[in-house]
């Protein structure tokens, strides 16, 4: 018999040096085919041809000092930031706190408490972020209430009908946000029970929610909701608002949170059931923790889609960012200068939608326990 | 009887499972029929059939994750009826492995095998911990245990899962074919494990087609067919000498490779 021969795997070699490096990646990505290469020339002539154009507008020749409209009709070549510079408290923090310059400290400090709660949670080494979740989802609206709302403390209680611009787009999204996700996850929950009573509640709310355009919704929530409460109640016409965003928003959750839930394989729950743990703790430690992970995408997507949605309040005469900047356009003083409104309402509603989209990934990323390492 | 390779059968004790006329449907496909089964404490069962023959249905309905229609079944004492916490009651005591491990992903290895006995037999988490380590080291895979079940082979996977079971001390161990999910490298580190639970004089249905497994350690090997059972035995009767022709076509098949 032959001697047994002993497996050696053969070493690995480096790829020929034409297939990486720059000059490999420019070709192999930009100019790969006739029709890549088209494209990549398409793509450079648009570019050039409107991005400077942009900036130079934008940037380079805009005016940003001054206090009237005289700067921005001596150089008409760029942006009048003037406008935005001199409406800029009644744009962020609506008609109230702007007319009230004493009380501007309320929403400055607000919005300082939450920044400094929020961006610390965006790094991955922050320790004790848990305290600052409890903080942001927790103390934080409390604090909003005492300090923007007021009425305690010698704080003067603010008119909330005159509360506008980015203040209320925040208190809107952020009560929405906050409100539809436990609300949303009962009712995804609900939807997959096997009581037919619980199941059918879920499945008319949810359908009669998400049926209805939002509009529609808070149009009723400022018509209808009174109807529904004795004569001397009355109700707050932003929490009106914001019970109407809730309700809508809860449905779109939970559908979110339903996707997510189906994909979990039915193994789990076996497997937790075979482990003798009830329908609650299934749920809380195997079932929902995985299912919230997979529909992190499609729950940030809704949370994105309300944050823009918030400005619908305009039906029921409720100012928020973007119809104040429109408000503050069509004033006498600054008549002409829309533009620049919508462009800069548009550039904060993308940077926080895309902070939230960041973030989402992120999240996403650091919960991915299924990576080899 | 003294050449047999077969590992000694230890004293058999009282009846530990007792399955009574058991028929189960879904729908209008009778799935069960007229299932009279009793198991006895330390006894080593392995059950075989063609697929669909409701063998793994069998074994579902011993820890209620499948609901049976007619007919009984008593394990140590309790009856599985709708009554919650009688369910409850008996998965606690009975462990189960599965043919796709169904570990939970999100969870490290070690929290795997602690959660069930941390919220329901309401073990101290030190307790449970190191209850944890010494299963882990069983199954000869502790230093994985702050790894995620996706970093590891199949195999560890499902010696995990069989860690996990063991960590609530069950009295009854059921394992639904829990190698045909495996690579064939990794199948004999997990029958392994197996033969070692076994050794230790646990209760195991295996519902599994690993024929050299179920000579070495059954004390019964039934087989099943049409939600029937057909015949049973102990292994070296069933293998050398099957009395219905339906097991011999069965075996046939299965050993001519």
């Amino acid at each position: 018999m032959a001697d047994v021969k002993t497996f050696v795997p053969a070493p690995d070699r480096a790829p020929p040096s034409n297939a990486v490096g720059a000059f490999a990646w420019v070709r192999d990505n930009l100019f790969g085919s006739i029709g890549s290469s088209v494209a990549t020339l398409l793509f450079f002539y648009l570019f050039f041809s409107y991005v400077p154009p942009f900036v130079e507008w934008a940037l380079i020749n805009a005016n940003w000092t001054g206090t009237d409209r005289s700067v921005c009709e001596a150089n008409t070549a760029g942006a009048c930031w003037t406008f935005i510079n001199v409406r800029f408290e009644q744009i962020l923090f609506g008609l109230y706190f702007a007319s009230n310059p004493d009380e501007i400290w309320r929403p400055t400090l607000i919005f300082i408490v939450f920044f400094a709660l929020l961006i610390p949670l965006l790094f991955e080494k922050t320790p004790g972020k848990k305290w600052l979740v409890i903080g942001i989802l927790g103390v934080f609206p409390v604090l909003f209430y005492f300090i923007v709302y007021g009425g305690y403390f010698g704080i003067s209680q603010s008119n909330t009908t005159q509360w506008g611009g980015f203040l209320l787009t925040f208190a809107l999204a952020f009560v929405g946000i906050l409100l539809a996700l436990p609300i949303g996850i009962l009712l995804a929950l609900g939807r997959r029970s096997e009581m037919p009573v619980i199941r059918s509640i879920c499945v008319v709310y949810i359908e009669f929610w998400r049926g209805t355009p939002l509009i529609t919704i808070l149009f009723m929530a400022s018509v209808m909701l009174p109807l529904f409460f004795p004569a001397g109640v009355e109700f707050d016409k932003v929490v009106r608002a914001m019970i109407g965003i809730t309700m809508f928003q809860s449905a779109y959750t939970a559908e979110a949170v339903r996707g997510g839930l189906a994909a979990i394989p039915k193994g789990q729950a076996e497997a937790a059931m075979a482990l003798g743990l009830g329908y609650w703790r299934r749920t809380v430690f195997i079932t929902l923790p995985q299912a919230l992970k997979i529909s992190i995408p499609s729950i940030v997507n809704t949370f994105i889609a309300l944050f823009k949605d918030t400005s619908l309040v305009s039906i029921i005469g409720l100012l928020d960012l973007l119809n104040m900047a429109q408000t503050a356009s069509r004033s006498m003083e600054w008549k002409g200068y829309d533009i620049e409104a919508y462009l800069f309402a548009g550039f904060i509603y993308w940077a926080f939608c895309y902070g939230m989209s960041r973030y989402s990934q992120n999240l996403e990323r650091k919960l991915d326990t299924n990576r080899r390492n | 009887m003294t050449t047999e390779t077969h590992m000694a059968s230890a004293e058999l004790g009282d009846t530990i499972i007792k399955i009574d006329r058991l028929n189960k449907w879904y729908g209008q496909f009778h799935v069960l029929k007229d299932i009279d089964l009793d198991v006895k404490r330390g006894e080593r069962i392995v059950i075989c059939g063609p697929s669909g023959s409701g063998k793994s249905t069998l074994i579902r309905c011993i820890n209620r994750l499948e609901t049976h229609q007619e007919g009984s079944i008593i394990v140590d004492g309790i009856e599985l009826t709708e009554d919650t916490k009688h369910i409850n009651d008996v998965r606690r005591e009975v462990g189960m492995v599965f043919q796709h491990f169904n570990l939970f992903p999100h969870l490290t290895v070690l929290e795997n095998c602690t959660l069930a006995p941390i919220w329901v037999r309401k073990t101290p988490k030190r307790e449970a911990e190191e209850t944890a380590m010494r299963y882990l080291e069983r199954v000869k895979i502790p230093e994985q245990a702050n790894k995620y079940p996706g970093q590891l082979s199949g195999g560890q996977q499902q010696r995990v899962a069989i860690a996990r079971s063991l960590c609530m001390n069950p009295r009854v161990m059921l394992f639904d074919e829990p190698t045909s999910a495996l690579d064939p490298e990794m199948i004999a580190e997990v029958l392994d494990v197996m033969v070692g639970l076994a050794e230790d004089g646990m209760t195991m249905l295996c519902v599994t087609h690993e024929m050299g497994f179920a000579r070495k350690v059954a004390n019964r090997v039934i087989f099943m067919d049409g939600g029937q059972i057909v015949e049973q035995n102990e292994p070296e009767e069933f293998f050398n000498n099957p009395q219905n022709d339906r097991t011999q076509l069965f075996l046939s098949q299965i050993l001519q490779h």
